[in-house]
């Protein structure tokens, strides 16, 4: 056992870019989404709070694997226009990961005290100014833990492409385990893949630590 | 293409069918996520440095890699049914996240708790059962709640190792017949429809006995 | 009603005569049924120091609040130099007036919160030209040269490189001076500023006060529940009850020689400690 690494280990890592790739175009139109929803969530405006409400709880409560099949396959046949098959994965990626982390934004705004608030229009600020000097320096620190974790969660996340046959790790490792059946081979594919996918979190985990620890020390020692 | 109502109707009886094995599956893993969860915790605070070093490694490596991954680990490397196998692996996975809410419970116990304990000359284990247990679970019962409500929406994962849940169901007919739209649309509704009422239900329960704050967001998933 | 209080109204009426800054006319507020202030009507002149003292929940700090724009008013108006505050004269017709508006009268006011409000994320100094070099728009530079001048004022002039979380609540509480000060606003506004703090710590930022007063110019309108300070600044007193002005006047006679039942049993809370 454990024997065939050079072989497997190349073959899996050749679906790496295609993982990373998610991963990143995941990332970037989910903490969009987070921060545009979230902000949204906590407008004085009904109809904006509803709209941003409708979004996160309606991809909250279907699952992301749902919503990629929904991406990849129904959405082409809906409309005009036909993703690929990685923007199909990206988007429900981002859209998912996004509407859970704008919660996490949410509750970093809403857990500015509100005398923060009251200072910044004692000093007449307007509403931008406040925003951008007071709420969102407090907030971001606050909601960065979070984010952390929820990226962790999107990396692994990633691996559902595999059902729509996006060639990213584990659809390499399954390609992989249909040509070597062994049972001592399978094993060692998946404790490859699975050792992989750990090594990738790894600078998330220490990022994500590295921010609870300068988060619980208060926002004030910057 | 457009929604075609007759084959909705066709196929809805199919697919609600396959919910019997949706909520068998979530409701076997959450049983062993409530009791493992507890075994990680408490062997995680074990006093042998050794055991508490191995677990912290252990839970993290499961918790940051991907479900479907260790599915497919677990699928091909014990001859265990499908179902058997997407509910253990979903179990184990979420025991990981359940064992960090069990943590922020206990960690909220006041240490006087342990020192008036001590006091009454109680043993280590009547200590946790009498004292600690009894304060510290009632407080994270919403936080519990809602691992239910992501186990049931991770079960779609279990389409990957052939478990006929809605998604596969979905999948099947789609293959079938060349029509997504409605099988999927129809997956997505029903999760919503049983999910999301949950969720507001937790979400009351969460309000009702004010929040408990401390590290459980590890989730994030909520 | 006492000759007194009669004697009180004749005065400020004269008041009238000099120069208004701040103007409640007719005010009330409610918070959904519950009706907390009514028939306010209040004129405060230019450089005045009036004093708001009153058991709690007599509706001082929503008094001020609204004056702040951080407390709609319910009905009637509120003037600043002449000008509505919440409301803006179109045709003859008072219609709410939009932030643009309000954040022209509202620059004319600045305010001091109990629990001091510093922004924890900036230095001292930051905490204390942010606003100016953004809302005032005055130049860096200038802005650092008019905080350091405040800080120094309140004696804490080394410490524009702290962090709020770096200071004792005194000390917190006189960079809030400070930083509301660097703004230069006509109408200062203070919320029990040494409510929360250590009693050992009440002094230093009642000194403080006391010298923005000695200046003369600046207007301000103080929440307290010191009294000796109350009599030493103020110009004026009012004293809420249930939400009315039940007794104003020059602190030798509204704390020396309070009228009504009401007044003399608050007071005699203070004098027993
Ligand atoms: N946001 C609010 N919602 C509902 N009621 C409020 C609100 N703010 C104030 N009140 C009520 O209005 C009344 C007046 O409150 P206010 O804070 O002005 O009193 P106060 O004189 O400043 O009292 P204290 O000395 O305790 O600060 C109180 O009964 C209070 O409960
Ligand atoms: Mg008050």
């Amino acid at each position: 056992m454990f024997t065939n690494i050079g072989e497997f280990l190349p073959f899996i890592l050749g679906g790496l870019t295609t993982t990373v790739q998610a991963f990143l175009f995941g990332a970037v139109l989910a903490y969009s989404i987070a921060i545009v929803a979230g902000l949204m969530r906590t407008s004085k405006l009904a109809v904006v709070r509803i709209v941003a409400t409708i979004f996160v709880e309606l991809f909250r409560g279907t699952s992301l694997l749902v919503q990629m099949f929904f991406f990849a396959f129904v959405f082409p046949a809906l409309t005009p226009f036909t993703p690929s098959l990685f923007l199909a994965g990206g988007l429900a990626l981002g859209f998912n990961y996004g509407a859970y982390a704008s919660e996490v934004v949410r509750g970093a705004v809403l857990s500015v005290p509100e005398g923060q608030k009251e200072a910044a229009i004692s000093l007449n600020m307007s509403k931008v100014q406040r925003m951008r000097f007071v709420i969102l320096p407090q907030a971001i620190r606050i909601m960065l833990p979070g984010i952390g974790n929820n990226s962790i969660e999107l990396l692994k996340g990633t691996s559902l492409v595999y059902f729509i046959s996006l060639a990213d790790m584990t659809y390499r490792a399954d390609i992989l385990r249909g040509a070597n059946t062994a049972l001592s081979s399978q094993i060692e594919i998946y404790t490859y893949l699975l050792f992989t996918y750990f090594v990738l979190a790894l600078p998330l985990i220490f990022l994500t630590r590295w921010l609870e620890k300068r988060a619980s020390k208060g926002v004030s020692t910057a | 293409m457009s929604w075609d109502w007759e084959f909705a109707f066709e196929v809805f009886p199919d697919i609600v069918g396959a919910i019997g094995v949706t909520i068998g599956a979530t409701v076997v893993a959450y049983l062993i996520s409530l009791v493992l969860g507890l075994v990680f915790t408490l062997l995680r605070r074990s006093s042998f440095k050794p055991l508490s070093l191995l677990m912290a490694g252990v839970i993290e490596f499961i918790r940051t890699t991907p479900p479907l991954v260790q599915l497919f680990f677990v699928y091909y490397a014990f001859p265990m049914s499908p179902f058997t196998t997407g509910a253990v692996v979903l179990g184990v996975h979420y025991a990981t996240y359940v064992s960090e809410v069990y943590r922020s419970g206990i960690e909220a116990v006041p240490t006087s708790q342990w020192e008036a304990s001590k006091a009454l000359n109680f043993s280590k284990a009547q200590t946790w059962q009498k004292v600690i247990l009894p304060q510290a679970i009632p407080p994270v019962i919403p936080m519990l709640g809602n691992y239910l409500i992501v186990l049931f929406k991770e079960t779609p994962l279990l389409a990957g190792i052939f478990v006929t849940e809605m998604l596969q169901v979905a999948r099947i007919i789609g293959a079938d017949t060349y029509r997504f739209l409605e099988p999927i649309a129809i997956v997505g509704f029903l999760f919503l429809v049983l999910s999301y009422p949950s969720a507001l239900f937790i979400r009351y329960l969460e309000k009702r006995s004010g929040k408990l704050h401390g590290s459980a967001e590890k989730g994030v998933k909520t | 009603m006492t000759e007194e209080v009669v004697d009180n109204e004749i005065k400020e009426s004269e008041n009238e005569n000099e120069n208004i800054v701040v103007s409640y006319k007719d005010v009330k507020k409610a918070f959904g049924d519950t009706v907390v202030l009514n028939d306010l009507s209040l004129n405060v002149a230019q450089g005045e120091k009036v004093a708001l003292i009153g058991p709690s929940g007599s509706g001082k700090t929503t008094i001020i609040r609204m004056l702040m724009t951080l407390e709609q008013p319910t009905e009637g108006t509120i003037e600043v130099d002449g000008e509505m505050l919440w409301h803006k004269e179109v045709n003859g017709e008072l219609l709410p007036a939009d932030e643009k508006h309000m954040r022209k009268v509202r620059g004319k006011i600045g305010m001091v919160f109990q629990q001091y409000n510093l922004f924890p994320h900036m230095t001292i100094m930051r905490n204390c030209t942010t606003a100016p070099v953004n809302v005032l728009g005055i130049s860096k530079d200038e802005a650092k040269t008019r905080a350091q001048e405040m800080l120094d004022k309140v004696g804490l002039g080394d410490k524009v490189d702290n962090y709020p979380s770096q200071l004792s609540g005194g000390q917190q509480q006189r960079v809030a001076i400070a930083r509301s000060l660097v703004m230069q606003p006509k109408v200062m506004l203070f919320d029990e500023v040494t409510a929360a703090l250590d009693p050992e710590l009440v002094g230093e930022v009642l000194e403080v006060l006391k010298d923005i007063a000695a200046e003369g110019d600046t207007t301000m309108m103080l929440i307290t529940h010191e009294m000796e300070f109350a009599r030493d600044v103020a110009d004026r007193v009012l004293f809420l009850d249930n939400g009315k002005i039940a007794e104003h006047g020059p602190p030798s006679e509204v704390i020396e020689n309070p009228q009504t039942e009401r007044l003399q049993a608050f007071l005699g809370r203070f004098n027993n400690s």
